[in-house]
């Protein structure tokens, strides 16, 4: 049977050269594997970058592309986790029709039962912004597209922490530069 | 004192530094300071290299992977920007596939021409990105000594491949005070994995228990240079070994524990001892489904250890009880030092029925027939009879590939070439080129109808060069195994695989290349010996049988035990 399909997120780390995205996107496409989300920043390691890519996989494939990122040469580190072996963030920005929001009481109330937080009115929009995990992002824009108030949506790209203790990335290189002597 | 130099120079003095001999290329305009700067190192007191003009770009890649091969140092291919290095694409994939160490240095517009659509621009690094092991731009002369080195130390080490270097106009005459630099270490890159000797326990432990081991021995023996270590361990613990068409050579074949090649067209106990055995033990080798067949049946009885240095072929194909991801130079001792001594004569003994049974059925009437045209078999038979140890057997791809590798001998290491990965035609004809520049031992190449003129161009590199090499042209005037197939598979009907050939006579005239035809089958053995003994490059062009099939065979897809002996 074919194994089902979960949302994986891959924390990749690279020396920070040009045309690494584009190797690591490559792997995806060579297997025609959507990447949903991808967010890419310095890390916390001078010099080394960090991408954070979520995609629909199942594990066997999701192992395979993990071990074909991490063969490129600059790529320092690629590992594959499910989002119970980590702290996510995102964030959702809404544009709503101010006319609409002041005149169902509805709307704010569902902002506020969301937790998210109107940054910028004027008379023409407001603007929406929530931060959390990739579901109540998605419930929010689902409930406030409800009232048919929304002008834009998006989403950002996930950003995420390993739940665990141990910085592998720091350690594998310290221990590389010890063995190069 | 200062020492400055152009970029250009800056590459000579660092491939100089790399120890690179030979270089495989094709001026042109982006790469001419190159040129330029490589005039003075091909000459005069200041030779260090042989520059051979090949006639396509395709030819110096295919060349560098032949010398490659044979040397077992890091071939180099040096061409010009655009349609240039486009046309090296195929060896570069080539390379990638058969884990080659191959440097391809390619001309490039000015960096201030880069995205311009500039005449004869193209973007390599990025379309030789997916297919090579690196790819590089050298933006600035001083990149070209850590550029240089780096890319060396990346082909050559860990599991070899393809470097490309693509190298700006600019950076090529800009002048630079010169500094060596050696490149051993990159950190993101280990090219070596460090031995797990948990693992190296767990495999000695099932091949200690094993009562009917098989080895799979692939080309990663030969470039981890363990021959030897191969031999001692397949000796203390009595184990069978089938080679992969790329590793015929890691074991010679008249070691006794060679039991043949594995694959699609290999041999057939070993396919089926491959469903029978209890620890299979593979050995740089990647599982191919030209090996497997099908997969869901593959093995299923087998515990499978598999040594490879490469961590993302482990679970790739086949799934493994055991892996050890190392450096088989290194984990075949230590895996050796904790076997038993052991003997498995009956299981061994079991395969010779079946050897006996692929021998009256397939390979006699392959090798000796006694009437009709001259079969493929026969004519690598007498060249494999007659050639002199340790000869280099480069082929093409197709029938003449596999019929070429089932016949041949290899005593020696180090003495095959051919395209397995990609299955690129018109490889043959420039590999053997490439062979005949890595060693002075003979080289004999096989090539089809369809091959030989794929890349036919390079008969004038090797007029020019008078390169050695033994070309003997399987001619049955058709693409002989896809007409085998659509035989087999596509109900006979032959789409486009009828070829009229030219006057191969004609042609090697041309280019003054001795050229002698076979048609009988009383007069192979003498042509045979007449081209192997007449100095300088030959053509042997033998009127092959139109519908010879390749057996025995593994129809696509199916069970490796499902074999066919006869069609």
């Amino acid at each position: 049977m074919k194994e089902k399909n979960k949302l994986y997120t891959l924390l990749v780390y690279s020396e920070n050269v040009a045309g690494i995205l584009n190797q690591i996107t490559a792997v995806f496409t060579r297997r025609q594997v959507n990447i949903e989300s991808l967010n890419v920043s310095a890390s916390s390691i001078e010099g080394v970058h960090k991408y954070t890519i979520t995609a629909w996989s199942n594990e066997d494939q999701i192992i395979k592309i993990t071990k074909q990122i991490e063969k490129k040469i600059d790529v320092v580190k690629a590992n594959y986790f499910t989002d119970d072996q980590l702290f996510i963030r995102e964030t959702g920005l809404y544009k709503l029709s101010t006319d609409l929001v002041m005149q169902n009481p509805e709307i704010s109330r569902t902002i506020r039962r969301f937790d998210a937080s109107i940054t910028e009115v004027n008379p023409t929009y407001v603007i929406v912004m929530k931060y959390g995990v990739t579901e109540d992002i998605i419930n929010l824009y689902r409930a406030l597209n409800e009232f048919g108030c929304v002008l834009q949506y998006t989403r950002s790209g996930r950003i995420a922490v390993t739940r665990g203790t141990q910085e592998q990335v720091s350690e594998f290189l310290e221990e590389r530069e010890r063995q190069h002597g | 004192m200062r020492d400055r130099i152009t970029g250009s120079k800056a590459l000579m003095r660092a491939l100089k530094a790399e120890g690179v001999k030979t270089i495989f290329g094709y001026p042109g305009g982006s790469i001419m300071p190159v040129y330029d700067a490589l005039f003075d190192y091909t000459r005069g007191e200041k030779k260090c290299f042989d520059h051979i003009l090949v006639r396509h770009e395709q030819g110096a890649t295919h060349a560098a992977e032949g010398y490659a091969r044979v040397s077992g140092e890091v071939g180099v291919a040096l061409v010009t920007s655009g349609p240039g290095v486009t046309n090296t694409l195929t060896g570069i994939a080539d390379a990638m596939l058969d884990s080659t160490p191959i440097v391809v240095i390619a001309g490039q517009v000015a960096i201030n021409a880069l995205g311009t659509d500039a005449f004869q621009e193209v973007d390599l690094v990025g379309v030789a990105q997916p297919i090579s092991k690196w790819s590089y731009q050298i933006r600035h002369a001083e990149d070209v000594a850590w550029a240089v080195s780096r890319a060396f130390y990346i082909a050559r080490t860990g599991r070899p491949g393809p470097v490309v270097l693509d190298f700006p106009r600019n950076a090529q005459v800009e002048e630079i005070d010169w500094e060596p630099v050696k490149v051993d270490f990159v950190r993101s890159y280990v090219a070596y994995p460090k031995l797990n000797m948990e693992a190296v326990r767990e495999a000695a432990e099932l091949i200690n228990n094993a009562k009917k081991p098989l080895a799979l021995v692939g080309q990663g023996v030969e470039l981890g240079h363990a021959q030897e270590e191969l031999k001692t361990f397949l000796e203390k613990a009595d184990i069978p070994a089938g080679r992969t068409m790329l590793g015929l050579s890691a074991l010679p074949s008249d070691h006794p524990l060679n039991v043949g090649m594995l694959g699609m067209h290999g041999n057939y106990a070993v396919n089926l001892k491959e469903q029978e055995c209890d620890v299979l033990i593979a050995i740089g080798m990647r599982f191919s489904d030209r090996v497997t067949g099908n997969t869901k049946t593959y093995a299923k009885q087998a515990k499978i250890i598999h040594l490879d240095i490469d961590r993302s072929e482990i679970d790739k194909n086949v799934k493994t009880d055991v892996a050890v991801v190392a450096d088989c130079k290194e984990s075949l001792p230590a895996i050796t030092a904790l076997l038993n001594k052991n003997r498995h004569t009956e299981w061994r003994d079991s395969f010779k029925e079946l050897d006996v049974k692929e021998r009256t059925k397939v390979i006699e009437p392959a090798i000796h027939p006694t009437e009709g045209p001259l079969l493929m078999g026969e004519v690598v038979n007498a060249v494999a009879e007659k050639a002199p140890k340790g000869t280099v057997l480069v082929t093409d791809v197709g029938q003449n590939q596999l019929f070429a590798t089932r016949y041949f001998k290899y005593p020696e290491k180090r003495s095959i070439c051919t395209s397995g990965g990609l299955g690129t035609m018109g490889y043959g004809m420039p590999a053997a080129i490439g062979a005949t520049f890595a060693t002075d031992r003979m080289v004999v190449c096989f090539m089809g109808d369809g091959g030989f003129q794929m890349n036919i161009q390079e008969l004038g590199t090797i007029m020019e060069q008078q390169a050695p090499v033994k070309m003997i042209l399987l001619n049955n005037n058709y693409l002989g195994n896809v007409r085998q197939w659509q035989d087999m598979f596509w109900m006979r009907r032959k789409s486009f695989t009828k070829m009229l050939n030219p006057c191969y006579e004609q042609i090697a005239k041309g280019y003054g290349i001795a050229y002698e035809a076979v048609t009988d089958r009383a007069n192979l053995a003498a042509a045979v010996e007449k081209m192997l003994t007449t100095k300088g490059p030959y053509i042997l062009e033998c009127a092959i049988k139109e519908d010879d099939d390749v057996l025995p065979m593994t129809p696509p897809g199916m069970n490796v035990n499902d074999m066919m002996l006869e069609i």
